[in-house]
């Protein structure tokens, strides 16, 4: 009798054929097995489309020579160089611009944030009118200004305009004095890193000092001394190997010195101006979530405006600002392939472009393209799942 | 004896109240203050007059050829003898009535949907989502009721950029929400192909998705299967878009309490009704500012297709100028196209800020 009621009681195993479980797994395999099918399918169309236009597939095309030039390359480049040196400068370029970019996109960024934040009306209307204008044009349309507008409309090498006979701007570029190192500037090298280690050390002395006995030590001021001491007394005790290697109007253009193609200045300036308006955002939006209790906390506990900013504001302010701001680097990176717009040889442009052009090569091409900017995302992503997970707010 | 009388109130000192102390309190606080404020006002004299000499007094706005422009500043002129080809592109100008319309119907209906209380908006929605791209369509390409024929090749101009926007996001949509639904289900295959294909293109610049639609998406079709560039792009950009979107709708999904969940789960209702009519309903509505954003990202991202010569807006202008009977007015031409797609993402963004002040309803604790 009782057996009878647990049973009744106990709940009916449902059949097969109506468990959601079971429905989810027959889901989920047809779903593999349809992507697999649409893979399969794609490359099966793939081969037959390439072997119908005479395309033999596979990387051998990268050892090839590539016979074409490059205005400009990090590493040594002919046009007898391979395919497989061409994606290399490619990269390097996107490399380049990338930290080029960010660099100065940080800095005009935070200037523009604070100053969207300042007590003064002019200066906050005016940083606002700034990030409202390069936030709402496209980042293209601001490439081909600064390029077809601007740069392209410098005055030729003999008539161009010159701060001091050390820079000068023209329509071939900016000339600037570019630093020759003579030997023994290894020395320099080494005091520096010297410099860097030491500080490192008499900070964490200076912390765990003021851990135990509650006594500060001035570590800004006496590492900026070693910073800058020593290097400067190694470079002077082996006899200053230093020149400057100025550009010089030879002709119809400049010799010597540091050459920037105006591909370059556009496209860094564009990515500067157009990322830094929404960096400043951040930096805004960062600063202003901390609580006005917290400053108000820090000041009645006697910290000075400085204290109260640097061991306070910021480190809650940076929680907020890093993820999306390693999130506009990102954006900045994969926008520096707008470069193929105006003919600056990044990956894109040597790569997926003239390289594909000439070879046909096109799926291992894009893929190659693809995966490069994808490993990017992927290392700034893990990257950030790092940080986070370290500076997370623990709770009660 | 003394009577205590009150003296009437002084006014606060002058230089408190008023334009003055406004002054004195927002621009002259401090001294580093002042020295700002003086800093900027030198450099604004710098820059407002000549811009202003430039674009409107030296400015020569009426004429149709270059000889029009004498004054030294802006010519407008250019933009005025282009400015049905920016607006159109090569579509023939007999035709430009199809175009008018078919935009016109459509700010109509948009117009209604966002218009507060209007009856049957699930009706008028419908009608725009589902039978009203089949009328633009044939509108714009012709070939019925005797309109003829313009292919898609003399598509161009802004007409083309609104075009490429609009059918993006509204292809984007669906598939983003799919995926955001994917890659937040318990099924571990589901979502895994879910994540691959959301980092998969985020991960990726456009150009080199459009690069891929252009190049390789002819080898991916089986042999004497074609269709048209313009439809290329748009696969390219709906599909890059809907990674976008899902991650704006996950951002929704996740905000939803998980007794959402549960209560529908309670009342009986399966997964795909308890998400139509519980989750989605109130994480959509969440994420309309951040919707409106993805949408402003893909206006702007548009200008892409210049790369792989789709004339778009910027695309017809970057052609004119290198017209050698207009060559030197790349300035003007710049400023145009720059003044349209601001004016259009400013608008769009301060119409999102309207819409999160209104459907602020209480998810703020």
């Amino acid at each position: 009798m009782s057996d009878q009621t647990n049973q009744s009681l106990a709940p009916s195993k449902p059949r097969p054929w109506k468990n959601p479980r079971v429905h989810g797994w027959v889901a989920q395999i047809t779903l593999l097995l349809g992507v697999v099918l649409f893979f399969a399918y794609i490359f099966h169309n793939t081969q037959v489309n390439m072997q119908a236009h005479g395309i033999s597939t596979g990387f051998s095309f990268l050892s090839q020579p590539a016979g074409f030039g490059i205005i400009q390359s990090l590493i040594p480049y002919t046009p007898a160089s391979t395919y497989g040196r061409t994606f290399l400068v490619g990269l390097l370029n996107t490399v380049m611009i990338s930290v080029l970019g960010i660099f100065f996109a940080t800095i005009v960024g935070l200037i523009i944030g604070l100053a969207r934040l300042s007590h003064n009306w002019l200066i906050a209307k005016l940083a606002a009118i700034y990030i409202e204008t390069f936030r709402n044009i496209p980042l293209l349309l601001q490439v081909f200004f600064w390029y077809f507008a601007v740069v392209e409309t410098m005055p030729s090498p003999r008539q161009s305009l010159h701060i001091g006979d050390v820079i000068f701007l023209n329509i071939r570029g900016v000339y600037l004095p570019e630093p020759v190192f003579g030997p023994g500037s290894g020395f320099i090298l080494g005091a520096l890193i010297l410099a860097i280690i030491a500080v490192i050390f008499i900070k964490r002395w200076a912390h765990n000092r003021q851990m135990r006995t509650g006594q500060q030590f001035h570590t800004v001021w006496v590492s900026l001394g070693i910073l800058i001491l020593l290097p400067l007394l190694t470079f002077f005790a082996v006899g200053a190997p230093l020149t400057w290697s100025l550009p010089k109007l030879q002709g119809f253009n400049f010799t010597g010195g540091l050459a920037v193609i105006p591909e370059l200045t556009a496209l860094v300036i564009a990515l500067t101006i157009y990322t830094a308006s929404s960096i400043a955002e951040i930096v805004r939006s960062g600063i202003l979530s901390v609580s006005h209790g917290q400053t108000e906390a820090a000041s009645s506990l006697g910290l000075k405006r400085g204290h109260v900013m640097r061991l306070v504001v910021l480190p809650q302010a940076l929680r907020v600002i890093i993820p999306p701001l390693t999130s506009q680097y990102l954006n900045l990176t994969k926008n520096s392939s707008l470069a193929t717009a105006i003919g600056y040889p990044d990956l894109v442009n040597v790569f997926a472009g003239t390289t594909l052009n000439q070879t046909g090569q096109a799926v291992v091409i894009i893929a190659m393209t693809m995966g490069v900017y994808l490993s990017i995302s992927l290392l700034i992503s893990l990257f950030m799942n790092w940080y986070n997970h370290r500076k997370r707010l623990i709770e009660r | 004896m003394d009577t205590f009388e009150k003296h009437p109130d002084l006014p606060p000192p002058v230089s408190e109240v008023g334009v003055i102390g406004w002054l004195r309190k927002n621009l002259f606080s401090s001294p580093s203050n002042s020295v700002m404020t003086i800093a900027a006002l030198y450099l604004l004299y710098l820059a407002i007059p000549p811009v202003i000499k430039w674009a409107f007094i030296d400015a020569d706005w009426v004429g149709n050829t270059r000889a029009a422009c004498t004054s030294g500043g802006a010519c407008w002129v250019f933009v005025g003898a282009r400015f049905e080809q920016f607006m159109f592109g090569f579509y023939p100008q007999a035709e430009h009535w199809r175009v008018l319309l078919t935009w016109g119907i459509f700010a109509g209906l948009i117009g209604l949907l966002i218009a507060p209380r209007i009856p049957g908006k699930i009706w008028i929605g419908s009608f725009t989502l589902f039978v009203f791209p089949f009328i633009a369509y044939n509108l714009f390409h012709g070939g019925v009721f005797g309109l003829p024929v313009v292919t898609t090749s003399q598509w161009g101009g802004l007409m083309l950029t609104l075009i490429l926007s609009t059918v993006g996001i509204v292809c984007a949509l669906p598939l983003g929400i799919l995926l955001a639904l994917g890659r937040r289900s318990k099924m571990p295959i589901l979502k895994s192909v879910c994540v691959s294909y959301i980092e998969l293109w985020r991960g990726v610049p456009l150009i080199t998705v459009l690069f891929m639609a252009s190049v390789m998406l002819p080898l991916f079709l089986p042999q004497g299967v074609d269709f048209n560039k313009l439809l290329r792009a748009l696969v390219g950009i709906a599909l890059f878009q809907g990674a976008y979107v899902a991650e704006v709708v996950r951002g929704g999904l996740q905000a939803i309490p998980k007794g959402q969940f549960e209560a529908a789960s309670s009342l009986g209702l399966s997964y795909a009704k308890s998400m139509v009519l519980i989750v989605l309903p109130q994480a959509l509505k969440m994420v309309i500012p951040g919707l409106v954003v993805t949408f402003i990202e893909l206006f702007k991202d548009t200008t892409l297709v210049s790369i792989i010569s789709l004339l778009d807006l910027l695309g017809i202008v970057q052609a004119g100028l290198t017209d050698p009977k207009w060559l030197g007015m790349t300035v003007e031409g710049y400023v145009f196209a720059g003044l349209f797609y601001w004016a259009f993402c400013f608008g769009i963004s301060r119409y999102s800020l309207h819409l999160e002040r209104r459907f602020e309803t209480g998810h703020k604790r």
